[in-house]
């Protein structure tokens, strides 16, 4: 028996498009299906090509498939509104619900900072958070690992181009959804988020700042050593991720200034935002995969 | 130019862009002052926030003596006549500032964005008309969009809702022709219902011609700041503007003496250093740069000995929007390290 779990993507955009594309390069997750709804989408038709069993009947048309392909995992990259309805027949099957959308009503998956907990615990539906979330999250951990954060802020800056039409028409949920990861998640009392959109050509590579205000005055040292750790944390699944300036202190303000390249897979290098939350989503299925193997857990049974 | 008897709406900017120059520290007590006076002497409008908007307060941009709450809280019930406006960027406040300034008696909200990215203002834009607010599209750093751009952008907002559309010199970069353009294509092209309106800065020591080309060619409502108090060089300073539209018989319903001694008398003695253009400020607007950047490239200065100009300078090469402060910091940084490997090297 392979040790890969077999996965279903719902939502053939650009970010369905390029998690396919890096799940073909997967030790662990085997691509299976892409679910859409329009059989004329450039999506479907390009994960046809790749050779990928297609549906456009939505999640319904994947239904009747998941137990006979054996679809254990599903990626959720279509929109809040739906993804509530996704999850649960999806669920009801026993597959595992990565949700890319901004709905997050399971628990926020931050890979280095919280993934092993969750697939210990076998959660069926985690949350991504946001991509300024993904960039971000991992730095305040970074510093509330060493020590108490009374406060967590952090600015993402995505290109015009890098920024689609979800992100722009519900913008408020970005700011509310990462301010509550960087508390839940990052470890802050209270959190913040910014995100900019900036139009210049050619397009800007993601640029992340994370201020952490700590209570007491910070362990420069042990917190510039704990940065550093988990910048190599993230950059196993994001190679491209990188500390441009900092840690800087300054009072009890530590300030840490990143930069995201992404892989270039389907979306160009610049869409770091995007490349860090499929890889992310990728990286939190491989996890349940290799959990799943090695028997600390045990899948929902099938007959 | 001819202004004979036009009407021109003003709108206060020193107790929200005024903000900027105070590095957000304007007590209570002040604002109730600034805004009294103001009221008294006429003014139709005055904006009320975080120099960055609702929700401004933050590591990034600084944070103010006090919340938007109780500068609104404050200000709002002493007015006889003013209204009180709030200013709103997405990516930095929410609906949920948004409902909250309308609970304090807000009456118009004024939703900012970049001026290529107005589908970020939907949801706000559209809150704000819904709640029947005077509701105003205010598109900024709008030197870097071209006048047919800045139309489309405008259509998305008054799509949306909004009954006015700014166009924003932010870096105080315009000249009057740019200024005469965009904004005569604006009035040809929106809604004969929609108001335009006019926000200046003074970084190129256009203004006051910027504020007049602006109404010659259309606008209705034009920001400004009594004794210039805004970020940069300041913004259109009223008490002038409103001398040069008295000479010119435009219609502006300011009491002139007035707002002069409200300028000399309340917001001047409140001034942290003198608003003008000097080097620095000079520089955001020949680079193009947001003003507000002004006082944290100077901070950056002191602190990592790269010029301020040269950080502007190259700020505004990266094509910088408004809102990027942390960038600033990063790139003095990045200057400083720049620096110190060519000096080992030589």
């Amino acid at each position: 028996m392979s040790k890969k779990l077999k996965a279903a993507i719902i939502g053939p955009g650009n970010i369905g498009t390029d998690l396919l594309m890096k799940m073909f390069r997967s030790e662990w997750i085997e691509p299976a299906w892409m679910v859409g709804i329009d059989p004329e989408s450039d999506g479907l038709k390009r994960a046809r090509e790749m050779g990928i069993k297609t549906t456009a009947e939505g999640v319904d048309g994947l239904l009747p498939h998941v137990i006979e392909d054996d679809i254990r995992v599903a990626f959720d990259a279509t929109s809040a509104y739906v993804h509530a309805e996704n999850s649960r027949k999806l669920n009801e099957l026993g597959v595992i619900m990565i949700d890319l959308t901004p709905a997050a009503i399971g628990p926020f998956c931050v890979p280095p900072v919280n993934l092993k907990q969750h697939a210990k615990e076998l959660e069926m539906n985690v949350n991504m958070v946001t991509c300024g979330g993904q960039a971000t999250i991992p730095m305040v951990a970074a510093v509330s690992q060493v020590q108490d954060v009374a406060y967590g802020e952090i600015i993402a800056t995505v290109s015009s181009r890098s920024a689609g039409p979800g992100t722009r028409k519900n913008i408020d949920e970005f700011t509310r959804t990462t301010a509550g990861a960087v508390e839940k998640v990052g470890g802050a009392d209270k959190g913040k988020a910014i995100i900019i959109i900036n139009p210049a050509e050619p397009p800007l590579i993601m640029r992340d700042t994370v201020h952490c205000l700590t209570k007491e005055a910070p362990n420069q040292q042990a917190i510039t050593e704990s940065v550093h750790a988990m910048i190599k944390q993230v950059q196993k699944y994001v190679p491209g991720y990188r500390l441009v300036n900092g840690p800087v202190f300054d009072g009890n303000r530590v300030s840490i200034f990143l930069e995201v390249e992404g892989l270039g897979d389907y979306l160009p290098k610049y869409s770091g935002n995007l490349d860090i939350m499929t890889a992310a989503g990728l990286r939190t299925a491989e996890m349940f995969a290799e959990e799943a193997h090695n028997g600390s857990i045990t899948l929902p049974a099938r007959g | 130019m001819n202004l004979k008897d036009k009407k021109v709406v003003l709108h206060d900017m020193s107790l929200r862009d005024g903000m900027h120059a105070k590095r957000h520290q304007i007590s209570l007590e002040q604002m109730v002052d600034v805004a009294t006076g103001l009221d008294e002497a006429g003014m139709p409008l005055i904006e009320v926030t975080h120099g960055d908007g609702l929700g401004g307060a933050s590591v990034n941009y600084g944070f103010p003596a006090h919340s938007d709450e109780e500068y609104l809280g404050a200000v709002i019930p002493k007015m006889k006549n003013a209204k009180v406006s709030a200013l709103l960027l997405p990516g930095i406040g929410t609906v949920d500032h948004l409902r909250m300034a309308k609970d304090l008696g807000v009456n118009t909200i004024r939703v900012a964005t970049h001026c290529t990215e107005a589908d970020v203002s939907e949801q706000h834009i559209g809150l704000a008309a819904k709640l029947e607010m005077d509701t105003v599209g205010f598109l900024m750093m709008a030197h870097m969009a071209t006048p047919e751009k800045i139309v489309e952008q405008a259509k998305l907002m008054e799509a949306y809702g909004a009954n006015c559309i700014y166009c924003t010199d932010s870096a105080g970069y315009m000249l009057p022709d740019e200024v005469s353009e965009k904004i005569g294509l604006l009035r040809a092209e929106l809604n004969p219902k929609t108001d335009i309106g006019f926000h200046g800065h003074h970084n190129m020591g256009m203004a006051i011609a910027n504020s007049l080309a602006a109404v010659d060619a259309g606008a209705v409502r034009i920001d400004g700041s009594v004794a210039g108090l805004g970020a940069g060089a300041g913004n259109t300073p009223l008490e002038v503007f409103v001398a040069v539209l008295d000479r010119m018989g435009a219609d502006h319903g300011i009491d002139l003496y007035k707002i002069m001694d409200v300028a000399e008398d309340r917001v001047v003695p409140l001034m942290d250093q003198p608003i003008r253009v000097d080097r620095d400020a000079l520089t955001l607007g020949y680079a193009g740069v947001y003003s507000s950047f002004l006082l944290f490239a100077k901070r950056a200065e002191a602190k990592y000995g790269i010029q301020a100009r040269d950080i502007l300078v190259e700020l505004g090469r990266r094509g910088t929007v408004g809102g990027q402060e942390d960038m600033i910091e990063d790139l003095a940084l990045s200057m400083a390290k720049e620096r110190a490997k060519e000096k080992g090297l030589s």
